[in-house]
C-alpha cells in the first residue's frame, strides 16, 4: 500500500465513523425500549401507532402530488426556456435557487398574510384550501432539484430538431412534450421526483405553521414527548430517505444505459 | 404550372441579410438541390418552406395555395435532417408510425403503411429495432420512411447525407433518388457536396450570400456558369488571365497565342483584361489540329487519383491542373518535362 493510498483510506475511515458512529448510537438506542434486552418495541410501538400511519399516508400524498404539480410547472417551462427562450435561462435558473436561499418560513408567513380567513383568497379557512397551500409550498421547496433534474435530461436530448421533426409530422406541443420529451427525460425526471418525496415526507416548518397532520411536525412531536421511539422513527426516516438514494442510483445507472441509445 | 412556388423570399436576423428575393417555381415530381458554402442561406431558405422560420419579405406556394403563414405541423411538409432525429423512446416502426398516429389514420392502415414504408426503404427486418441498435446509415433510413409515410406534399432533405461515410453517402442517394422518382414526390436537397448535388438532382439552385446565383441542370451548372462564383463553386476550374487584343471579333491574347473566342465577341473593347476559366478535363496533354489552341507547357506535379491522373502544369506562367484518363499501357508523364497542351475555344468560360 503507498502512503497516499494509507492516508485516504485514513480519512475515509475519519469520514465514515463521522457519519455512521451517531446513526448506529441511535439505532442502538432506539432498540433499548424494554429495560436490559434489544428489542424491536420502539419500532413496534412507532408503527402501529394510528397517528403515524395517518401523518406518514398524509406526508406520502402530498409529495405525490407535489411532484405531480412540480412536473406540470417545471416541464414545460424548461422545455420552453431550452427552445424558445435559452436568453433567459440564467434568470430563470436563479429564480429556481430562490426556495435554497429564502427560508420556508417567509413562504408560510407570506400565504397566511395573502390568505387568510378576512383575505380575498380565504384559503386557510378551510382544510382543502390549506392542503392546496401546502402543495403550493412543498412545489417552490422542491423547484431547485426538479427544476435542474429535469433541465439536465433535456440537455441530454437534442430536443430543438426533435420538435422540429415532431412538428413537420403534424404533432401539437402537447404530443410533443407528453409523447416524446417526457418518455425521454424519464429517468430524470424520477430522479427529481424522489428528491422532491425525499424532502416532502421530512418537512417540518410548512406542515406545521399551516397545522396540517403531516409526518414532520409528528417526528417533532415525537421527539418531545417519547424517549425510545423518536430514535426509531429516525432510523425509519433515514431508511426511506436511503431507499430514495437508492432508486435515484439505480435510474442513473438506467440512464447511462438509455443515453447510448440515442 | 409549377407546384411549389417561392416568391421573393427574404429573410434576415437583425442587420444580417441570410436570404434575399429568392425567387423558384419548382414542378411537381422534380428534385431540385440547394447548392452553396455555409451560410448562403440554402437551410433557411429550407427552413422557412418548412415553417421553422417565418420570412421576413414574400410568399409560399403549394399546388395554388399560399402557405407562408401556416404552422409547421400545418404545412404537411416531410422533413429529414442531418442527425437523422429519430425519437430514441420509439422502435423504427413506431417512428415510422408517429405522424400517422398524430394524423389519427386507423391502426390497421398504419400498420399497412408502416410496413410498405419499411419495405420501401429495404428495413423489413428492423421494424422493432430502436434507434441506438441501427447504424447512421439505417437511421436515416427509417428517418425518410418517417417523412415519407405521412404522404408529404413536399419532400425536404437537410443535408441527410452529411453524417454517413462516404461509401453509405453515395448508396443512399441513389436510393434516396429512386425512391423519389417511384414516389414521384417533389423533393428539396440541401447540400454543400457538389458531387451529391450535380448527381442527384434535376436541378440545381447553386445558392451564395443568401442569393440565388444560378439554377439549371447540373450539365449547364458545370459546363455554362454564368457567374465566376458558380464557375469556381462547382468543380475545379483553371482560370488565366487574357487581354482584349479584337473586341469585334472577339479576339483575345493568353500569353503568346491569339484565341478566337465566340463568347467574347462584343465584349466592351475598353476592358483589357478579362478572366478565362476552363475545365481540368477541357484541357489534353499534346499537340491537336487547329481549331484547337496549343500550349507549351512545364509539368510541375502528377498525381495519380485511380482511373484519373491530375497533372498540374505551368502554361503562360499560369498554373492549371489537367485531368486525364489512367491508361494502363501508359507511364505518367516525368515531373519536370516539357509538352503541349491543347485546348478548344467551346470550352472556355467567360468570367
Amino acid at each position: 500500500m503507498t502512503r497516499g493510498k494509507f492516508w485516504s483510506w485514513i480519512i475515509f475511515g475519519v469520514g465514515a465513523l463521522y457519519f455512521f458512529l451517531p446513526l448506529i448510537a441511535t439505532f442502538e438506542f432506539s432498540l433499548r425500549a424494554r429495560r436490559g434486552v434489544y428489542s424491536f418495541d420502539a419500532y413496534q410501538t412507532v408503527l402501529t401507532d394510528p397517528e403515524f400511519q395517518a401523518t406518514f399516508v398524509y406526508s406520502v400524498v402530498m409529495a405525490l402530488l407535489t411532484i405531480v404539480i412540480g412536473l406540470m410547472v417545471v416541464l414545460p417551462t424548461a422545455f420552453w426556456v431550452r427552445l424558445k427562450l435559452p436568453r433567459l435561462r440564467p434568470y430563470v435558473e436563479f429564480v429556481t435557487l430562490l426556495p435554497l436561499v429564502i427560508p420556508p418560513i417567509v413562504i408560510v408567513f407570506g400565504y397566511i398574510r395573502l390568505y387568510n380567513t378576512s383575505s380575498f383568497l380565504p384559503l386557510t379557512g378551510s382544510t382543502f384550501g390549506t392542503d392546496i397551500l401546502l402543495v403550493c409550498g412543498y412545489t417552490t421547496l422542491a423547484l431547485p432539484y426538479m427544476y435542474r433534474a429535469v433541465d439536465t435530461g433535456l440537455r441530454s436530448i437534442d430536443l430543438r430538431t426533435m420538435t422540429e421533426a415532431a412538428q413537420s409530422l403534424g404533432a401539437g406541443w402537447s404530443t410533443i412534450i407528453l409523447k416524446l420529451v417526457l418518455p425521454n427525460v424519464l429517468v430524470a425526471i424520477l430522479s427529481g421526483a424522489f428528491l422532491t418525496f425525499a424532502i416532502v415526507i421530512g418537512e417540518y416548518v410548512l406542515a406545521a405553521l399551516l397545522n396540517r397532520p403531516a409526518f414532520g411536525p409528528y417526528m417533532v412531536w415525537m421527539g418531545g414527548n417519547r424517549a425510545y421511539e423518536p430514535a426509531a422513527l429516525a432510523v425509519i426516516a433515514f431508511a426511506i430517505t436511503w431507499a430514495c438514494m437508492a432508486l435515484i442510483q439505480l435510474l442513473t445507472r438506467l440512464q447511462t444505459r438509455t443515453a447510448k441509445r440515442s | 404550372m409549377s407546384y411549389l412556388q417561392l416568391d421573393g423570399l427574404a429573410k434576415s436576423f437583425g442587420q444580417n441579410q441570410v436570404v434575399q428575393s429568392f425567387g423558384l417555381d419548382i414542378a411537381k415530381g422534380e428534385f431540385v438541390s440547394f447548392l452553396g458554402p455555409s451560410g448562403c442561406g440554402k437551410t433557411t431558405v429550407l427552413r422557412m418552406l418548412a415553417g421553422f422560420e417565418t420570412p421576413s419579405a414574400g410568399r409560399i406556394l403549394i399546388d395554388g395555395t399560399d402557405v407562408t403563414d401556416l404552422r409547421p405541423s400545418q404545412r404537411n411538409v416531410g422533413l429529414v435532417f442531418q442527425s437523422y432525429a429519430l425519437f430514441p423512446n420509439l422502435t423504427a416502426a413506431q417512428n415510422v408510425a408517429f405522424g400517422l398516429k398524430v394524423a389519427k389514420v386507423g391502426q390497421e392502415e398504419i400498420e399497412v403503411r408502416v410496413k410498405a414504408m419499411l419495405d420501401l426503404i429495404g428495413l423489413p427486418n428492423l421494424a422493432d429495432r430502436y434507434p441506438f441498435e441501427l447504424s447512421g446509415g439505417q437511421q436515416q433510413r427509417v428517418a425518410l420512411a418517417r417523412a415519407l409515410a405521412v404522404r408529404p406534399r413536399v419532400l425536404l432533405l437537410d443535408e441527410p447525407l452529411s453524417a454517413l461515410d462516404a461509401k453509405i453517402r453515395v448508396s443512399l442517394r441513389r436510393e434516396i433518388r429512386s425512391i423519389q422518382r417511384e414516389l414521384g414526390i417533389t423533393t428539396i436537397f440541401v447540400t454543400h457536396d457538389q458531387e451529391e448535388a450535380l448527381s442527384i438532382s434535376d436541378r440545381v439552385v447553386v445558392m451564395n450570400k443568401g442569393r440565388a446565383e444560378q439554377a439549371g441542370a447540373p450539365h449547364e451548372i458545370y459546363n455554362r456558369p454564368t457567374t465566376a462564383f458558380v464557375a469556381s463553386f462547382v468543380g475545379t476550374l483553371n482560370t488565366f488571365t487574357a487581354t482584349v487584343k479584337d473586341a469585334k471579333r472577339g479576339r483575345i491574347a493568353i500569353g503568346d497565342m491569339t484565341v478566337d473566342l465566340p463568347q467574347a465577341k462584343g465584349f466592351r473593347a475598353d476592358t483589357a483584361e478579362l478572366q478565362i476559366g476552363f475545365r481540368p478535363e477541357a484541357l489534353s496533354i499534346g499537340k491537336q489540329k487547329a481549331p484547337a489552341v496549343n500550349f507549351p507547357a512545364q509539368i510541375e506535379d502528377v498525381q495519380f487519383l485511380g482511373s484519373v491522373i491530375r497533372i498540374r502544369l505551368r502554361v503562360a506562367d499560369e498554373i492549371c491542373s489537367v485531368d486525364t484518363f489512367n491508361r494502363p499501357d501508359q507511364r505518367p508523364l516525368p515531373v519536370g518535362s516539357q509538352t503541349f497542351v491543347s485546348l478548344s475555344a467551346n470550352d472556355m468560360i467567360l468570367l
